[in-house]
């Protein structure tokens, strides 16, 4: 599954990047790769973008990001 | 051996402090704020400390090192070029892991490394303890623990930068042990190593590194400098593909994953405890700040108190500070040559338009501080992020950014903003492609300095229905916004970058008073600085275009005898009188200016006492004149002051009528008038033409202008009774086609210049000038023309507007982005 589908609240662990170029670059840098525990912690008030934490702090993205993210839900 | 001099590089991710720590170090002030790409130009300054002079470059923040962006290409240029002697690695103590992921490029560099751990009160605050004698082991780097805000730390900072730019040493850095990709890194560097300039310039192993990533600039570099740049990229790119083929992963994320995998055990080995997530107070606070229901409410209340606080209250502060302008303006007048009885000299009338044109301009200054200063607390608070967070649904399907929320805020997005610091605020939106259609389309929105005209034109043809007209031009502006950002991002802004949205969501922290009052001192100095420079510029050449090539010799000699005739009528009626000595010649003028003198004084004078002891001043300084001035029971001076009062009207219709001619005459009425059968589809007569083109350097000049051109004919009227008089044939369907013409309207000079600063490019300039043009006149276009040949009545043609202008923004809502990014 990939991380737009998940709800707030749940917990999971990434698996791949599928984006390349800037996307995946933009990803790595900020701190996503796999092995990575992450949890969603909300939607904006308009369902889109989301926010997530990853060990220490806070980053949102769209859920058109998001999508190239795969993940294994835990 | 000890150096005396240094150069110091501040580099490290965006927000962890980097800017505080240049403004601790050199006492400047650079722009710090709590939200992540702040500083995006490398910034420099200086100090002294135990007899080393050291210069410090502040620059940019970046998460990483490769040439993706503008800001990482700078940043690494400089580290590679200018081969500072020691680089502090500010990093964010709280989050130690991901700051390493940069601190391990930067040792790939082979730059002298100091690291700072920063913030580490937070850190303590969440319970973190990082043992810096082990990392420091690690590293092989010293690693020094501050919290600079509160000038923590700053001396074993001061100290480390001394002692390892003082030290002649050959850095052996701690290495990433890359696993399978070490003997491809090895291969590449060997490829490449008998060239003399490449090995002599750049780190063996971190050009290695960097060719295998496949970055940009690396690879131009052997393109350039290389004597058999084909075989080599070849080479590189054989070794790519051969090491994704074996490892399944590509070289970029196996390099990206191995520097995570060490940070992490890094991180685990000298944090203790290990960070266990905890910002609860940002947590506990962003669940209501960014709740469903509460946030948007939040949200809209926050602009609202922006507005209420800067423009609102801002500009009941300038009816304190308009005074003080007025003063300088009449200090300036008592310096010029006085004026003649018809002709004022022409140094005269251009510096008291120069001084009236700044001071329009400075009038703002109370506004823009406060409305400065709310920013610093929205950019300090880490409520920005948020905004974004909120909005950036709704944005990105007009092809705008979260981050667009406050530029278009301070624009005016219902009333009352103002573009200048709008288009100030773009620079922090990451998205080029959405920066650029930001920064055009905020001169659309409904600054101060248009809303006179408005009120204008709603008080004269739009009377009855003044609420809903109101509305609907508030309102208008942003319905034209977001379709017309729309279409520029899928035409002429189509090829330029876009960035993903992932942005890091600070905690909060709260704003200090003194970083808060030093950036609205800095903005607004700025704001004086760059702006009113060039604005001064323009204002005089405009008032060249409105003066000349100004009356022929017969219409001056036409005035000169309406002029005698006036005075020789004074002097008929005054003859005999005693008081007609003392008005003789050149007394007469200096009555006139007497006269003029005392009514202004009168009206400043506030209450009786001021009032007597202006008459007492004026007594003393000529009790001849005074008798004339106010005459009370003296029936010879009664007499005077009639006849007087006649030739100095006279005087004043003379004046009117010259100076409409001279603009009838002038360059910008040829222009103006020239223009007349184009613009007449717009329903713009050549008067409404000469006021537009004279509004360029600042739209309140639009009324003003107006007001020159339409005559007064009695004393007190007011402009809109002139303008109903003197324009039979206007209709409120003209006047709507003018308003939004205005809505339109092309940047003033002003916010020209701010958006040169902000694109780098005079060719985005010309074109945010151009495209309202045209994009106005084709809208003036339709309504007049359309609505004529429709037979609409102005309020008609209104709907009619609105509706059409919805239906386009939800229309251009659905239509798809174009993407970049995959
Ligand atoms: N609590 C705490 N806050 C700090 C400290 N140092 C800086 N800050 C705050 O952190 C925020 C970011 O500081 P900046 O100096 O703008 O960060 P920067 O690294 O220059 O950021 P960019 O220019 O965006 O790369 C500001 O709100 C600072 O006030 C510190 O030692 N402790
Ligand atoms: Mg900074």
């Amino acid at each position: 599954m990939t991380l737009d589908d998940l709800r707030p609240g749940r917990e999971c662990l990434v698996k791949r990047l599928h984006a390349h170029d800037k996307l995946g670059q933009r990803l790595m840098d900020m701190g996503v790769y796999p092995g990575l525990k992450m949890k969603v912690i909300r939607n904006a008030p308009l369902e889109d973008p989301m926010e997530l934490e990853l060990d220490g702090y806070c980053l949102s993205i769209r859920h058109a990001e998001a999508k190239f993210v795969e993940v294994e839900d835990r | 051996m000890k150096k005396k001099k240094a150069l110091l590089a501040l580099a490290g991710q965006p927000n962890c402090g980097k800017s505080t720590v240049f403004n601790a170090l050199t006492g400047a002030s650079q722009h710090v704020a709590n939200y992540p790409g702040v500083t995006v130009e490398k910034m420099t300054g200086s100090y002294r400390y135990d007899g080393m002079k050291v210069e410090v470059v502040d620059l940019p923040g970046t998460y990483s090192l490769t040439s993706y962006s503008p800001e990482e290409r700078v940043s690494r240029d400089f580290l590679l070029h200018e081969k500072p002697s020691v680089v502090v690695n500010v990093a964010d103590a709280s989050n130690l892991k991901r700051h390493l992921y940069l601190t391990f490029q930067l040792l790939e560099m082979g730059v002298p490394l100091v690291v700072d751990l920063n913030m580490m009160d937070v850190a303590g605050r969440r319970g973190i303890n990082i043992d810096t004698q082990e990392l420091s082991r690690q590293l092989g780097a010293p690693v020094i623990l501050t919290a600079i805000k509160k000038g923590r730390g700053k001396k074993e900072l001061l100290k480390s930068i001394n002692s390892v730019a003082g030290s002649e040493r050959s850095p052996k850095p701690f290495l990433i042990d890359y696993g399978p990709m070490e003997p491809f890194l090895t291969e590449i560097e060997n490829e490449f190593s008998g060239n003399g300039v490449l090995s002599k310039n750049y780190p063996g192993r971190w050009l290695a590194i960097k060719l295998i990533e496949g970055d940009s600039e690396a690879l131009k570099l052997i393109r350039e400098l290389h004597s058999t740049p084909g075989k080599v990229l070849e080479f590189i790119e054989n070794k790519r593909q051969e090491f994704e083929s074996k490892h399944n992963e590509k070289p970029e994320r196996h390099i990206a994953f191995s520097r995570y995998k060490v940070a992490d055990t890094i991180s685990r080995s000298c944090v203790k405890p290990k960070a266990a997530f905890t910002q609860p107070l940002s947590d506990r606070a962003d669940a209501i700040i960014c709740h469903k229901f509460l946030g948007p409410l939040i949200l809209v209340g926050v602009i609202y108190l922006l507005y209420y606080l800067s423009i609102v209250q801002g500009y009941n502060i300038t009816n304190y500070t308009w005074p003080l302008l007025a003063k300088l303006r009449s200090i300036t007048e008592s310096f010029l040559p006085a004026p003649g009885f018809i002709d004022a000299p022409l140094i005269r009338s251009m510096t008291l338009w120069f001084v009236d044109s700044i001071n329009a301009l400075l009038n703002y200054i109370p506004i823009f501080f406060i409305l400065f200063g709310l920013i610093a607390i929205l950019e300090d608070s880490g409520y920005m992020p948020r905004m974004a967070f909120i909005l950036d649904r709704i944005f990105n399907k007009f092809g705008l950014h979260g981050q667009s929320t406050l530029p278009m805020v301070l624009g005016g997005i219902y009333v009352g903003g103002c573009a200048v610091p709008g288009v100030m605020s773009c620079k922090g939106i990451p998205d080029e492609r959405a920066r650029f259609a930001t920064i055009l389309t905020i001169p659309m929105l409904n600054c101060l300095a248009k809303v006179p005209l408005y009120v204008l034109m709603i008080n004269i043809y739009f009377a009855e229905h003044k609420g809903p007209a109101m509305f609907f031009i508030s309102t208008i502006s942003l319905l034209m916004v977001l379709p017309v950002a729309k279409i520029l991002t899928l035409t002429v802004l189509k090829n330029k970058d876009t960035c993903p949205f992932i942005m890091e969501m600070p905690p909060y922290h709260i704003p200090t008073i003194r970083g808060v009052l030093g950036r609205a001192v800095e903005r607004v100095w700025l704001f004086i600085r760059k702006i009113i420079t060039i604005v001064a510029a323009i204002a005089i050449i405009i008032f060249i275009l409105l003066q000349f090539p100004g009356l022929s010799d017969e219409r001056k000699a036409y005035y000169d005898t309406e002029k005698d005739r006036a005075i020789a009528g004074f002097y008929r009626k005054i003859e005999g009188n005693p008081y007609a000595d003392y008005v003789q010649g050149e007394n007469l003028m200096a009555l006139v200016l007497y006269w003029d003198k005392y009514k202004n004084a009168k009206m400043m004078a506030k209450g009786k006492e001021a009032a007597l002891a202006v008459n007492e001043k004026f007594k003393a300084e000529n009790s001849v004149f005074f008798k004339i001035v106010r005459p009370k029971k003296d029936k010879e001076a009664k007499s005077v002051n009639k006849a007087f009062k006649k030739v100095f009207s006279a005087r004043k219709k003379l004046l009117r009528e010259i100076k409409k001619e001279k603009i009838d005459n002038s360059f910008l009425g040829r222009v103006g008038r020239a223009m007349e059968p184009y613009t007449q589809y717009a329903g713009f007569n050549w008067r409404v033409n000469v006021s537009l083109l004279a509004s360029f350097a600042a739209k309140e000049s639009s009324v003003a202008t107006l007001g020159a051109l339409y005559e007064q004919k009695e004393e007190g009227e007011t402009l809109e009774t002139r303008m109903e008089k003197g324009e039979k044939g206007f209709t409120p369907l003209h006047a709507l086609a003018l308003m939004l013409f205005i809505v339109l309207y092309p940047p003033c000079v002003a916010t020209s210049i701010m958006v040169k600063i902000q694109t780098g490019q005079i060719r985005w300039m010309i074109f945010s000038m151009l495209f309202p043009i045209v994009l106005g006149t084709a809208v003036a276009t339709l309504i007049f023309s359309g609505g004529t040949f429709l037979e609409l009545n102005g309020l008609q043609a209104m709907i009619a507007f609105y509706c059409l202008a919805l239906a386009i923004t939800i229309g251009t809502g659905f239509l798809k982005n174009k993407s970049k990014t995959t």
